[in-house]
């Protein structure tokens, strides 16, 4: 068991340590009440744009808040967010790309060229369109970004359920009596979902880059809501006195993608899976 | 009343373009009939891109026609009730000639073997678990082989958990697809005897499609050629096939090889002989 280990440590060390990192930072999200030693949104003028001491660990913001367990609470919103991004586009993409795929025909047409359609316009144009409309807020970004998302996830799954639709298997499966339903469960889902996995790590990455970009423009998370990208925007104005207010933040923003980006690397390099 | 009746069938893929364009339809099949008695097995011959397989598919239910009628036990496949279809397809099964695409890399022999037969009979584990032992070893595998996964397996191991799936629910039919065309010669001639014996313990009728001459003998009651989308000929008998007159029957005559790299000769009129030789050593 040990020595397996170690051979996995070996033969797959990026895989092994960033999802390390990612586990940690799992932790972090759920844990942050215990582990924060100061409320997050306490104002405390008294004690603004402190350096780092033993009771604000990473020194105290232009309201006088705990950086670090801004940070902390922080990720619960970056993270969790963006997970729901990725969760959300990555189900109705892979029911669209599934029905797209399978059905085929017009059906296929309407989906994909209405999916065309979505691509053709910058995703941030698309977020920011959406927040013009509806107001800035994280809910209407959030939504934004799935709508944004779901295409991506929709054009590969399509693509590959097209592949699959070909092979012999399901055929066979047909004839055996199995309905549409069954052969989706048995045999196309299970055979698209590592794919999708991998695509899925590639892209939460993404979903967190623009989570955070939203908020450091100031329309997705509202103040005084702790969320990385915010923490970025509030400290830009103290950036020729105190540059640590947005380096922290910056940094964790950095750490997250990285990790998430060289993870779905690698597990693409392991598992032969191609991008999109 | 023969058990599948094909009556006229004409096929032709046309790709439909969203701009008109260059009219690009291809007829595949054309005019076909033909009929297959219970418990007897057709052979049908023809090189590649004859339309063979998708004759298959049409037989199979899984490419209607454009014309014509399948009929299986005096149904017409393509235009039965639900309910009818329902049954019909489990007297209808395959093989297909590429043992390791037919099956899904994600699943163990038992779980391929117990697709039909959860969607059809409704049993238990344990008496589920007991019917694949049996159906395992009655192709030739053990009770070993239950949780091994398909790359697990040789082809011609493969082939039999595909022929183990194909017979599962006692069909009336199977359309074997190449079946045996991408195994070695050992491992064909066990599986052409398998199929054999399995085609009096179940009572099966079989429409073997192959470009292998020599296979076909082995295993069919009768024959047929087909050439660019038609059934050129029908024949009850071997003898009734060497006799033939018809050019491409006579091409493909020749095209069977002798054993004995001695018998080869490259001109077509001395293969000519030795294919008459051939015909009495078969």
């Amino acid at each position: 068991m040990k020595a397996k280990f170690r051979d996995m440590l070996k033969s797959q060390k990026v895989i092994v340590i960033c999802s390390l990192i990612l586990f940690l930072l799992f932790l972090i999200t759920i844990f942050a009440p215990w582990i924060a030693p100061n409320d997050p949104i306490a104002v405390n003028l008294a004690h603004k744009l402190q350096p780092p001491s033993l009771e604000y660990p990473l020194g105290t913001d232009h309201l006088g808040r705990c950086t670090f367990s801004r940070i902390l609470y922080g990720a619960r919103i970056s993270l969790g967010f963006a997970f729901l991004i990725f969760i959300s586009a990555l189900s109705m993409g892979l029911i669209i790309g599934i029905i797209s795929g399978y059905v085929g025909g017009w059906v296929d047409q309407l989906l994909m060229r209405f999916g065309d359609g979505l691509m053709a316009i910058p995703s941030l144009l698309f977020v920011l369109g959406f927040v013009g409309i509806w107001g800035a807020g994280l809910k209407q970004v959030v939504l934004g970004l799935i709508l944004v998302q779901w295409v991506y996830y929709a054009r590969v799954i399509r693509g590959m359920v097209l592949s699959l639709k070909e092979q012999n298997y399901i055929t066979a499966a047909k004839i055996s009596g199995s309905s549409t339903w069954i052969i989706m469960k048995k045999h196309i889902i299970p055979n698209v979902l590592p794919s999708l996995a991998v695509m899925g790590t590639l892209e939460m990455g993404w979903a967190i880059m623009n989570l955070s970009s939203m908020s450091f423009l100031g329309l997705g998370v509202q103040p005084p809501t702790p969320e990385w990208g915010a923490m970025i925007h509030e400290g830009k104005s103290y950036i020729r006195t105190n540059p640590a207010l947005m380096i922290y933040p910056g940094l964790m923003i950095m750490l997250v993608v990285i990790t998430f980006n060289l993870l779905g690397e690698s597990l693409s390099e392991r598992f032969g899976v191609k991008r999109r | 009343m023969s058990l599948l009746q094909v009556k006229q069938v004409s096929l032709s893929f046309n790709s439909k373009k969203l701009f008109k364009g260059k009219d690009l339809s291809k007829k595949v099949l054309n005019d076909i009939s033909f009929a297959i008695e219970e418990g007897t097995c057709l052979g049908l011959i023809g090189t590649s891109g004859a339309g063979k397989s998708t004759l298959g598919k049409v037989i199979l239910g899984i490419q209607r026609p454009q014309q014509g009628q399948v009929l299986f036990q005096g149904y017409d496949i393509y235009n039965a009730d639900k309910a009818t279809q329902q049954k019909i397809r489990r007297d209808l099964q395959v093989v297909f000639q590429d043992s390791y695409s037919a099956v899904n890399p994600r699943m163990t022999a038992e779980r391929i073997i117990s697709e039909p037969l959860e969607n059809y009979e409704k049993l238990t584990i344990t008496e589920q678990r007991k019917r694949i032992i049996e159906l395992l070893e009655r192709v030739g595998l053990s009770e070993k082989d239950l949780k091994k996964y398909p790359h697990q397996f040789s082809g011609g191991q493969l082939q039999r958990i595909n022929i183990a799936r194909a017979v599962a629910l006692k069909p009336k039919l199977i359309v074997l697809d190449e079946s045996v065309s991408s195994l070695d010669m050992v491992t064909q001639s066990l599986i052409l005897e398998l199929l054999n014996e399995l085609k009096d313990d179940f009572g099966l009728s079989y429409l073997f499609i192959t470009h292998d001459i020599k296979a076909a003998f082995l295993i069919s009651d009768t024959l047929g050629v087909l050439e660019k989308g038609e059934l050129i000929e029908l024949y009850d008998s071997k003898d009734q096939f060497f006799s033939s007159k018809h050019p491409i029957v006579k091409r493909l005559r020749d095209s069977i090889l002798a054993e004995h790299p001695r018998f080869r000769t490259l001109t077509t009129k001395a293969n000519w002989v030795n294919t008459n030789r051939l015909s009495k050593q078969l």
